[in-house]
């Protein structure tokens, strides 16, 4: 009795604390920029941080947690940017901008979803390196249909979005990322998703529904990837399909394997250092593409997982509440 | 007694730090003309951006060499800033940024390709820093926009350079094109030059299309041979030319080859050899016809670096030239003044020839037109606009 009321308390706190966390997190980004103690350059790269924190936290689902090989992310981030552009631009009235901007991005996102499926029924019959080849496939059809559609400027690429993002919109999708993510992840949902990556046969033997978690994952993945392209839409005003070629998928590998694969502050801190790293090594032009992969190759030499490697902070994991609440979360290990 | 005498020292002192300390600061911004140069540095074109920068070096060491920049009764030395863009649009984004917020820039030359200038002229736009596109060539880099200027001429000029001198010159009715679809700069160019060449009353018998980085061309080719064309048009960058043309040729295909200003580099000449005999191509500038600054300026470039200038070279320093021209005449460093008179000027003569801007950022530029002979790029024509 007394154990549970303890346990109980602690839930509370643990609910209390990401309320607070995220609500002085949001008062902070809106307050930096308007106090004018954040100038517009760090806004613009702490915003880049956030489209890429969100990128890799859903790239890690079907990466890290599910096991699979998908190399073609920008594919479904592109969908994501072009529809909430399309919206913003073309449907909306322009004056309803900033009002139906979370609307344009829930619809990118449904869109790149969408999209997710495409990558999600292949991914019942191929795994490993064939699925990676589907993946790729897609992001190179994406890319090609854009480039060929006329009407959304084709390789020359689309604007007249107004700038809708700021650094409190970002903000806040990285916390609803990482709210549902962290929720399906110790979810049964999510145990299930972790099962396909550790031997699907075994997780269909012990009744894993494993073709219906695989258009979860894929399609939760493609959504957040898309809310990302439409918030990257709306930073740059400007979108061409070369932004999301192979390159940017690429990026994105990058930065999930060197956070560490199954890892939500993995995926947070990966995507953090290699953008500000970058950033900061700008003025070494040329030399950077040297410096940057060799801290890469050094990170996988001394710590092949990546930074958090299957790990996971405290603060990410489920409280004894929520675990006693729910009953089929998996315990701390 | 002694401590009052103290107490006056350090007042007098702390006085002069004061003045000293405020002098300095309101001088720092004064004592030198900031100039960003936001190029290609790597990526896929990092020849452009190195142009570009070796370009904005040389200008700015030959202004400071004469003591700087005359601005009002001053001279003041200019300061270079140059950020890498990757050839991405979001970090030429970055870049402009950076150059504005962290290092306080008047104006920025750059980025060359319109796909990272469009986005950076966003950025520059919204913080009323003046930019100079030395290469964009697309419309919208500029469009609507009050503190984005280029130095070049724009693809709709040079589409219907082009189609005009197959339709005049090379008396052709039908017109075959081959061109990038996956290129914003091939793209445009190939449609423009179809649309006024239709409207001359010539015809595009074929229209064919490959996507960056194809190597075989054999079936569009034969496409286009079928149509059997007076004219080729081949729109695209000068990596890829030679191989479009040498397998035009091995399909015997013999009609005249032309193509745009993506041509103008030395490797062109190297990779295509004399498969590229007697063609021609539309470009900014003719060395071998230049004029004295012109010739001063490839002296100069020659001397420093070791190699000819091309084409994103003439047009940087040009860019570069143009914006030292403005702030001397509007005799300060205030961005709208300078923004004001860059919009104003008239008759400028650059190294890539005489630029008048009409209160837009697009100059009113000519065009010159280049033969491939013995292996040489030789001036043929001018072509006003």
């Amino acid at each position: 009795m007394k154990k549970s009321n303890q346990a109980s308390e602690r839930g509370r706190l643990g609910g209390w604390y990401w309320t607070l966390g995220s609500l002085a997190l949001l008062a902070l980004a809106w307050l930096l920029p308007a106090s004018g103690i954040m100038n517009l350059y760090l806004q613009q790269v702490l915003m880049y941080v956030g489209i890429n924190i969100i990128l890799t936290l859903s790239l890690n689902l079907v990466n890290g947690y599910m096991g699979e090989f998908s190399v073609g992310h920008a594919g479904f981030m592109a969908v994501g940017a072009y529809v909430a552009a399309i919206l913003t631009v073309a449907v909306f009235p322009r004056a309803w901008g900033p009002v139906v901007f979370p609307l344009a991005l829930i619809m990118g996102g449904l869109a790149a979803a969408l999209a997710g499926l495409v990558v999600a029924f292949p991914s019942f019959r191929t795994r490993g390196d064939y699925l990676a080849i589907v993946t790729l496939a897609f992001n190179m059809i994406v890319k090609s249909i854009l480039e060929n559609i006329n009407a959304v400027g084709g390789p020359r690429g689309y604007m007249g979005m107004s700038k809708l993002s700021n650094l409190v919109w970002v903000v806040f999708w990285v916390l609803v990322t990482l709210l549902v993510l962290r929720n399906v992840i110790y979810s049964n949902l999510g145990r299930g998703i972790i099962a396909i990556r550790e031997d699907e046969l075994a997780a269909n033997l012990v009744s894993v529904n494993t073709p219906r978690l695989k258009i979860y994952a894929f399609c939760l993945s493609a959504f957040f990837a898309g809310v990302a392209g439409g918030l990257y839409a709306h930073l740059l005003q400007f979108i061409n399909p070369r932004s999301f070629s192979i390159l940017k998928s690429t990026d994105m590998l990058v930065m999930v394997y060197l956070g560490g694969i199954g890892s939500l502050a993995g995926s947070i801190l990966g995507a953090s250092l290699y953008t500000i790293l970058m950033e900061l090594l700008r003025p070494l032009e040329l030399w950077r593409w040297v410096v940057g992969p060799l801290l890469l190759v050094l990170l996988m030499i001394f710590r092949p997982t990546g930074i958090m490697g299957l790990k996971e902070v405290r603060w990410l994991q489920p409280t004894a509440s929520e675990e006693t609440g729910w009953g089929k979360v998996a315990r701390r290990s | 007694m002694l401590q009052r005498g103290i107490w006056q020292v350090v007042r007098v002192l702390s006085c002069l730090a004061l003045i000293v300390g405020a002098v300095g600061c309101g001088a720092k911004s004064e004592q030198e003309v900031r100039l960003g140069v936001n190029a290609e540095l790597t990526g896929s074109k990092p020849t452009v951006g190195d142009s570009c920068k070796k370009a904005m070096e040389l200008l700015a060491e030959q202004i400071n060499q004469q003591g700087g920049l005359k601005v009002g009764e001053r001279q003041i030395p200019l300061k270079l800033f140059i950020e890498d863009n990757e050839d991405k649009a979001e970090s030429a984004a970055a870049a402009a940024q950076k150059l504005i917020s962290q290092n306080n820039v008047l104006a920025v030359i750059g980025p060359n390709a319109s796909g990272n200038a469009i986005p950076a002229a966003r950025i520059c736009e919204d913080s009323g820093v003046i930019m100079i596109s030395p290469w964009s060539t697309n419309p919208k880099t500029t469009e609507g926009k009050k503190y984005i200027f280029r130095a070049c001429f724009i693809d709709d000029f040079q589409g219907q350079v082009m189609a005009k001198f197959a339709r005049q010159h090379l008396k052709a009715d039908t017109a075959a094109v081959l061109y990038d679809v996956a290129s914003e700069y091939n793209k445009g160019i190939a449609e423009f030059f179809k649309q006024f060449f239709e409207a001359d009353g010539g015809k595009v018998v074929a229209f064919a299309s490959y996507t960056t980085g194809d190597k075989d061309f054999s079936s569009q080719l034969t496409t286009i041979k079928a149509a059997a064309p007076q004219v080729l048009f081949l729109p695209n960058y000068y990596n890829e030319v030679p191989l479009q043309v040498k397998q035009a040729r091995n399909q015997g295909l013999s009609c005249a080859i032309i193509g745009s200003d993506s041509w103008g580099s030395q490797e062109l000449l190297t990779l295509g050899g004399a498969d590229l005999e007697g063609s021609f191509f539309s470009t900014h500038y003719a060395p071998d016809i230049a004029t004295p600054k012109a010739q001063e300026f490839i002296k100069a470039y020659e001397a420093k670096y070791g190699k000819k200038p091309d084409d994103v070279a003439a047009l940087t320093y040009d860019a570069g030239l143009l914006l030292c021209n403005a702030i001397t005449q509007a005799g300060s460093l205030d961005r709208t003044k300078v923004r004001d008179t860059l919009a104003q000027v008239r008759e400028f003569e650059g190294v890539t020839g005489k630029m008048t801007f009409k209160g837009g950022g697009d100059p009113v530029k000519s065009a010159v037109i280049l033969q491939v002979q013995n292996g040489q790029f030789k001036y043929f024509a001018s072509v006003q606009p």
